[in-house]
């Protein structure tokens, strides 16, 4: 699993540049940047409210942004939404198929083949998906994500509804996906997850970006003396008058 | 990335595979689907029924005073047998025979009748006092059943218009008889008097003999002018008479009724029953399932996913709208030709059936996304299906001569944007060539069908 911040001469596989969103009135995002390394976990961290989700669906591609620029179109990002996006009358294979299908791969077979495969869940490829586990719903959603092997893949609150075994099992398998290269950006509100598993952190704040960098930089800027990132990141909010 | 390369065998477009998705996802239902065909075919039928076929004959106790072979009354030379057109009554009741008008009046009162009809023994003598001297009363007794008020008018206007008939077939019997006489004094003939045989002169030929007896006397006979005066009298009677025989003759068929037809041909009512029903069935399905399948895109979390590049609204929206009609126009399809096993459809236009169908299910699926875009979520968006298409058909078949000028106006515009009435109309106009023809119909389904995809098309932008 990577853990390390990109090398300061690396292309970024995502740039995102002044991203900006507005509803009416209310300032969604407001010129956020950033950029996204092959191999790297980035964890949006920030209260309620702050633009986690806005972000991640502009990326996505389901939302459009008011201004701004991305460097990728949503073909060429996974997307996983907080939510089981799934039809729970179909089977896992079904759901896969259709997927693969509509994203018109070469052969949609194969894929459905190797993301069962590499979801593990090749013995529950004929299964109805409302049969399924919280968790193992969560593995087809992401699955369905990686269909096309994106380069990026987007992950919205990916281990809300999972139990503990079920959060180890998922964070494996997208730490391997980083190991093989692809580009993971994650929101959380659990600190913990992207202290153990993310490279470096982005925190959002009533759609504004207050900083990006890895959790022990966080940890510093708010005097280091703290045991933990959520510690840390709350300092962060308070010193910042949130 | 390899594996996002696009392949020209696959590159058959997106809504053929959400095609096979809801089919797949329908599958797995059976029950849902079977009931989602079951219901509206069999309410569909119901009304049609309920509008083709006549209402059935009131049960009538039925006391009759007059002894068997005692209905007769004599007229002239003739005689009527009144109890002859109690037959025609009962064609249009259920009777039930009872021994005395207490025992009609309690099948009534106990609910096994509707109505009770008494016929009382003096009804003879009073029809023959009519007849005769131009006095009587002849009088039958209606009691009817008081709870049930649509039951009362039923039973009543079922017994009432028959009894106009039997009292107007009486009447007619009696002028005929009266015709005949009136003939006879003209004209002479044979009638029979007492169980004999009787020779009628006739004014015509007393004419003529008092003519002959007026030129056989002497010139200065005093009988002369007598006889001429009877001479006179015979021939005003005989004009008079003349006159009268036609006169007469109108009043026994005192009404013609000419009916003329001004909106073209017409559709026969079970034709236009069958029409109704099959709309019924199209409009029901088409909404149920257009509405369904499209918020199950968003109960499921699958719209997002979908318009993120994989398909547009527009095309995921146009699958929903083709699935829910060519459902919806097979089934009412299928169940057109069953019927028409039972009810005459003229099966030579059988593609304009086709045509009136699918564009109908056009238009209802329309309809139903734009509900499924409106409720976002599968049940709300059945329930709302379903509260907006009964009174769709309601405004549709509400007669404008049934209500008040601006209630008919508001009705008329309702009944024109939303598509029951055009899908009717097309219907009617494929099972039985009727007014008017196809093309206005089928222009209006589609225009309809464009505009309530355009509204389900702003709807799903709160889907996101």
């Amino acid at each position: 699993m990577s853990t390390t911040a990109p090398a300061p001469d690396a292309v970024a596989t995502l740039a995102a540049r002044s991203l900006t969103k507005r509803f009416g009135e209310r300032v969604a995002l407001n010129e956020v940047s950033f950029e996204l390394y092959a191999g790297e976990i980035v964890g949006i961290i920030g209260p309620n409210g702050a633009g986690k989700t806005t972000l991640l669906s502009i990326l996505s591609g389901v939302l459009a942004s008011s201004s701004g620029e991305i460097t990728r179109t949503p073909r060429e990002t996974g997307w996983v939404p907080q939510q089981p996006a799934l039809y729970s009358q179909l089977t896992v294979a079904q759901n896969l198929r259709l997927f693969a299908r509509l994203e018109k791969l070469a052969d949609p077979e194969a894929a459905v083949q190797r993301m069962l495969r590499e979801t593990a869940l090749e013995d529950r490829a004929d299964e109805q998906v409302a049969r399924l586990s919280a968790g193992n719903q969560q593995r087809v959603n992401v699955g369905i994500g990686l269909l096309c092997e994106p380069p990026v893949l987007l992950l919205d609150e990916p281990s809300a509804s999972l139990d503990p075994r079920q959060r180890e099992r998922l964070w494996e398998f997208i730490g391997g996906l980083a190991d093989r290269g692809t580009a993971v950006a994650f929101s959380t509100h659990n600190v913990a997850e992207v202290e153990r598993y993310a490279s470096r952190v982005l925190v959002l704040v009533d759609g504004e970006l207050l900083f990006g960098g890895s959790p022990a930089e966080l940890e510093r800027a708010v005097g280091g003396e703290l045991r933990d990132l959520e510690g840390a990141f709350v300092r962060f909010l308070h010193e910042r008058g949130h | 990335m390899s594996g996002s390369s696009t392949n020209a065998a696959t590159d058959a477009g997106p809504v053929r595979w959400l095609f096979v998705k809801d089919l797949q996802i329908l599958r797995r239902s059976p029950l849902l689907v079977g009931l989602l065909v079951v219901y509206p075919v069999a309410l569909a039928l119901m009304i049609g029924f309920a509008i083709s076929s006549p209402p059935g004959k009131p049960k009538v106790a039925f006391y009759s005073g007059v002894a068997p072979g005692k209905g007769r009354i004599s007229f002239g030379n003739q005689q009527i047998d009144i109890s002859r057109y109690a037959s025609q009554l009962f064609q249009s009741i259920q009777a039930i025979k009872v021994r005395s008008p207490a025992a009609a009046i309690d099948l009534v009162r106990k609910g096994d009748a509707q109505a009770a009809l008494i016929v009382p023994p003096d009804i003879v003598p009073q029809v023959q006092s009519l007849v005769t001297n131009g006095v009587g009363n002849p009088t039958v007794q209606l009691v009817l059943n008081s709870k049930d008020p649509l039951e009362r008018q039923f039973a009543d206007q079922a017994i009432s218009s028959r009894l106009g008939e039997v009292e107007q077939a009486v009447s007619k019997q009696v002028l005929r008889v009266a015709i005949g006489d009136l003939q006879q004094v003209l004209n002479g003939g044979t009638i029979n008097f007492a169980g004999q045989n009787v020779r009628l002169l006739g004014l015509k030929v007393s004419r003529s003999i008092v003519e002959g007896a007026i030129a056989s006397l002497p010139r200065r006979s005093p009988l002369r002018p007598a006889l001429r005066q009877v001479v006179g009298f015979a021939g005003l009677a005989i004009a008079g008479l003349g006159f009268a025989s036609p006169a007469l003759g109108s009043i026994a068929t005192p009404l013609t009724v000419e009916q003329t037809q001004l909106a073209g041909r017409t559709t026969p009512t079970d034709a236009y029953a069958v029409a109704i029903a099959v709309i019924v069935s199209l409009m029901l399905l088409a909404l149920l399932l257009a509405a369904g399948l499209l918020a199950i895109e968003r109960s499921e979390n699958a719209y997002t996913r979908l318009v993120r590049g994989l398909v547009t609204p527009g095309r995921l929206l146009t699958e929903k709208i083709a699935l829910a009609a060519a459902c919806a126009a097979v089934v009412s399809l299928l169940m057109a030709v069953l019927v028409s096993l039972f009810v005459s459809l003229e099966w030579a236009r059988f593609e304009l059936w086709v045509l009136a169908l699918g564009c109908g299910g056009l238009a209802f699926g329309a309809l139903g996304v734009a509900i499924g875009g409106l409720a976002r979520e599968v049940s709300a968006a059945s329930l709302m299906a379903l509260l907006l298409s009964l009174p769709v058909a309601f405004v549709a078949l509400v007669p404008a001569s049934a209500v008040s000028g601006g209630v008919g106006t508001l009705l008329d515009v309702l009944a024109f944007v939303f598509p029951f009435k055009a899908a009717l109309q097309a219907a009617s106009n494929a099972f039985s060539a009727t007014s008017p023809g196809m093309l206005g119909p089928v222009v209006h389904l589609l225009v309809l069908a464009a505009v309530f995809g355009g509204l389900g098309r702003l709807a799903v932008r709160r889907f996101a």
